[in-house]
């Protein structure tokens, strides 16, 4: 049950603790910027999480992931503005959309292979993108505001600040610790397996669309609680939240931290998100490095940071 | 009681009016088949003769233009290849097809996990459950690669990736085995052992062997089909098919011209 | 009744110049397997190179000359140094690569030429309208953007069906390896065949940069449209990407045109005004989900395997 402790294990670890500790070391310094930064990590990273199931682990490659983190924020953002702000209802119901989408949209594009899956999961994704951008009633283009964060039972205040980041960072735990389970999982092997060699598998006897279809779904669903945290962190949704570059985005945090691995998209998000701040610190054209790391990383460093770790202890 | 005689009742396996095209390339013409519980089949033929497609066909990977395939009593012409696993039918690949990034225990113990039930457990971790490790560990001690199961599989030599492909068919405790070239690419040694395995399986389970080894084939087989561009010419037992002078001039002959 | 044939004239417009965009990235995939994430990267440049030479030499043709042939170099240049380097790798890195590439070349325009966008204005001899038929005018710029598009298909059809050239592009759509193996010079058709496609995706850019736009992420947005396209007629296929696109164009079109008026009979102005779009976006999705579940190699597959 206890995972093996080598370098990539204990830098993960060492990382979560240190992100345990960050409201400490915020209220010794007074860098209140720092705890938002971090709470955007956290998030992100746990939408990571859910797609490091899908690509990593499961070998689908879908670049309509960012639609499930709209989902999820407008599942919380229209609720609110239509006046029910009990997060009771808005999260799970923020769950329940995300899910029954990504069956669709999984049940349909799974149908594909290829090129032409990371195609059409594209297109739906768009599609959403235009639904929500032409409800005019929410905002359309411009974007929904969110009066009043999602209300659970007191003594939980999501609108303090410390108290959102720590319940941002247990369920980041509880997301890669509920990942970590079910790729060990006879699921997960069915999963991994298709993966590897699909009709192999069927020709052992899994029908292996079943299989991927609920990955998909769970995967969906883990963004979409992403989302529904993102609406909160930041008071406001848009449809820009999931328009296909950021799905790239997502992609690109997993690739970076090492696909198929445990703590690789925590590694991602982090690695991706201070990199933004500290690069944009230096020049407004930061972006203009990311995109040849992004390349390099794709074809020198496959495996990203957690693969570059795997390989420091045999150095 | 099983009378081995009596052809019609006591066969596992026919196949009728099997056709199959690509554009113009007939790749199965018109094949029929039957195939008796307990016995060893060989079919061999000419490169090009239409044997990988026959199995793809079996299979279920390939859908046969018309023609029927009864298993077991059962239509499974229209059966889905996943489903025709679970029903007994189980095959290897001519060109390995394994989960090269899995170990080699790991890969058995998919084909067991395959037929242990549906696969909607998220909790329990797979590689400690012994309803998969136990037979899986049996199937590969069977072959002889018991040593190795810890290992990734890519790591494995040409040969050892054929006896996990027996193994990995074996796992999943088939009626029927459909098994394209087990002995591609094998050294004389290697081919030596797999010939004794498939021996001791012949007492177990009814067996589809195509070949282009033709000791092992005359060693093997209780009967023979030769396929000739997707054509049976001949069918019968081994002496007779030797003798069969079509089948010298189509293939043996080639055949002895080779081995010299 | 005229708007009816102007809006048809704009869908046939717009068709084709999806599939200038179209037909390089359907070559790109069929012929070197490549993903190409960047191809509306090279539509951005194209817009961008015409409005800047435009200005400095105050002629609108010779701008849009010099701006086919700076995107074609920038294309063959990125084929050298990226793209070589992605044959025969998973499409998942090529996906991944190229969209590194958008990112760099977003940036990079930035950098030139600042987040404003830019404008190029249309010389007075083309900025009149035509009378094509009794009562229907039409403008004579989206004219000749249907003259010189169908100038280039022809031309297309022409290099492809009857050249020696075209022979090994439609031999590679089929079959690669073959190519390879007849001795011809890979690594020369392939930068030839990207700086094609380059020049296609330049030309669409500078072409619809006076009536459409400028701006950064121009390429972003249709690149989908583009895929979408390249998946309904058939990857590697060039007549697929023709009959697709101008399927999309009208549809696009009539679909923003009438759903407007047609949703406004039963919703409020504002609510039409935002779903039109929407919906005929969807259609054209609904239409790619439909051909990838009933026929996924396309209308007009390049390969007959």
């Amino acid at each position: 049950m206890i995972p093996t402790l080598n370098l990539r294990t204990v830098v993960g670890l060492l990382l979560l603790l240190a992100l345990l500790l960050l409201p400490l070391y915020v209220e010794l310094t007074g860098s209140r910027f720092l705890l938002t930064l971090f709470t955007r990590i956290v998030i992100l990273a746990l939408a990571a999480v859910s797609l490091n199931l899908l690509l990593g682990y499961g070998g689908m490659m879908s670049f309509g992931h960012a639609a499930y983190l709209g989902i999820g924020g407008y599942a919380v953002g229209i609720l609110a503005f239509e006046g029910i702000t009990s997060g009771f209802v808005q999260w799970p119901v923020a769950l329940l959309v995300s899910a029954f989408f990504a069956f669709v949209i999984g049940a349909l594009s799974l149908r594909t292979r290829g090129i032409y899956f990371i195609m059409i999961t594209l297109a739906f994704a768009q599609m959403a993108y235009y639904i929500v951008a032409g409800l005019a009633r929410y905002g359309g283009d411009d974007g929904l505001t969110i009066q009043k964060r999602s209300q659970f039972i007191a003594p939980i205040n999501l609108s303090n600040k410390v108290q959102f980041y720590y319940i941002c960072l247990a369920l980041l735990c509880a997301a890669i610790y509920l990942v970590w389970r079910i790729v060990n999982s006879r699921f997960g092997m069915a999963i991994q397996g298709a993966r590897s060699n699909d009709m192999r598998m069927r020709a052992i006897g899994f029908p292996t669309y079943r299989y991927q279809l609920i990955c998909f779904v769970i995967a969906g669903t883990l963004c979409g609680l992403a989302g529904a945290l993102l609406a909160n962190h930041t008071d406001f949704v848009s449809p820009a939240m999931m328009y296909w570059t950021r799905s790239g985005d997502l992609i690109i945090m997993v690739v970076l931290g090492g696909m198929g691995s445990t703590f690789g998209p925590l590694f991602g998000a982090v690695a991706l998100l201070v990199l933004e701040e500290v690069l944009s610190g230096i020049t407004e054209y930061w972006q203009i490095i990311l995109g040849p790391l992004l390349l390099l990383v794709v074809l020198f460093a496959r495996g990203g940071i957690d693969g570059l770790l795997g390989k420091a202890r045999h150095g | 009681m099983v009378c081995w005689g009596r052809r019609a009742m006591a066969e596992l396996l026919r196949v009728e009016g099997l056709a199959k095209r690509f554009g113009g390339i007939v790749a199965t013409d018109d094949l029929t088949l039957g195939i008796p519980e307990g016995e060893l089949h060989a079919v061999i033929g000419p490169n090009g003769a239409g044997k990988t497609t026959f199995i793809a066909q079996l299979s279920g990977q390939l859908v046969p233009d018309s023609g029927r395939i009864n298993f077991g009593g059962n239509d499974i012409t229209s059966v889905s290849m996943p489903s025709r696993s679970l029903l007994g039918l189980a095959r290897s690949f001519q060109i390995t097809s394994l989960f090269l990034d899995l170990s080699v225990l790991d890969n058995v113990a998919l084909a067991v996990q395959a037929h242990a039930g549906h696969s909607f457990h998220f909790w329990r971790n797979a590689r400690r459950e012994p309803e998969l490790r136990d037979p899986a560990r049996a199937a590969l001690a069977r072959v002889g690669l018991s040593a190795r199961a810890d290992l990734p599989a890519s790591a494995l030599s040409h040969g050892e990736h054929r006896q996990l492909e027996l193994a990995m068919a074996l796992a999943s405790r088939p009626r029927m085995l459909l098994l394209d070239e087990p002995m591609a690419g094998l050294g004389p040694e290697e081919s030596a052992r797999m010939v004794s395995m498939l021996r001791d399986l012949k007492k177990e389970l009814t067996i589809l062997l195509v070949e282009h080894d033709m000791e092992a084939v005359f060693a093997l087989a209780d009967r023979i089909t030769v396929l000739v561009y997707g054509r049976v010419i001949a069918s019968g037992k081994p002496e007779d098919i030797r003798n069969n002078a079509q089948v010298r001039d189509a293939y043996l002959g080639e055949q002895e011209a080779v081995h010299g | 009744m005229t708007l009816f044939i102007e809006q048809c004239l704009n869908g046939l417009q717009f068709g084709l110049l999806l599939f200038l965009l179209a037909a390089g990235l359907t070559l790109v995939l069929g012929i070197m397997d490549l993903v190409n994430l960047a191809h509306g990267s090279l539509y951005m440049l194209g817009a961008y190179f015409a409005a800047t030479f435009a200005a400095w030499t105050g002629s609108f043709v010779f701008g849009a000359v010099l701006a086919l042939g700076a995107t074609l170099l920038v294309g063959m240049a990125v084929e050298v140094i990226v793209m070589r380097r992605l044959y025969g790798r998973d499409h998942l890195d090529h996906v991944l690569a190229t969209f590194g590439l958008i990112l760099f070349f977003d940036e990079l325009v930035r950098l030139i030429w600042g987040a404003g966008g830019m404008s190029l204005p249309l010389p007075s001899w083309l900025n009149t309208s035509v009378r094509i038929l009794p009562g229907v005018d039409y403008s004579a710029y989206k004219l000749s953007i249907i003259v010189v598009s169908l100038g280039v298909a022809a031309f297309l059809y022409f290099l492809v069906m009857r050249t020696r050239l075209g022979m090994l592009i439609r031999a590679g759509a089929s079959n690669r390896e073959m190519v390879g193996a007849l001795g011809v010079n890979i690594k020369l058709l392939f930068t030839l065949v990207f700086g094609l496609g380059a020049a296609l995706a330049g030309l669409a850019g500078l072409m619809q940069a006076p009536i459409l736009t400028v701006q950064i992420g121009m390429g972003e947005n249709i690149l989908i449209l583009a895929f979408v396209i390249t998946v309904i007629g058939g990857m590697g296929s060039i007549r697929g990407a023709f009959v697709a696109a101008i399927l999309v164009g009208f549809i696009d079109t009539l679909g923003r045109a009438y759903f407007t008026d047609l949703l406004r009979l039963t919703f409020s102005k504002e609510t039409a005004a935002t779903a039109a779009p929407a919906l005929s976006s969807m259609l054209i999705y609904l239409l790619m989900a439909i051909v990838l579940i009933i026929r996924p190699e396309g209308l007009f597959p390049a390969n007959s395997k």
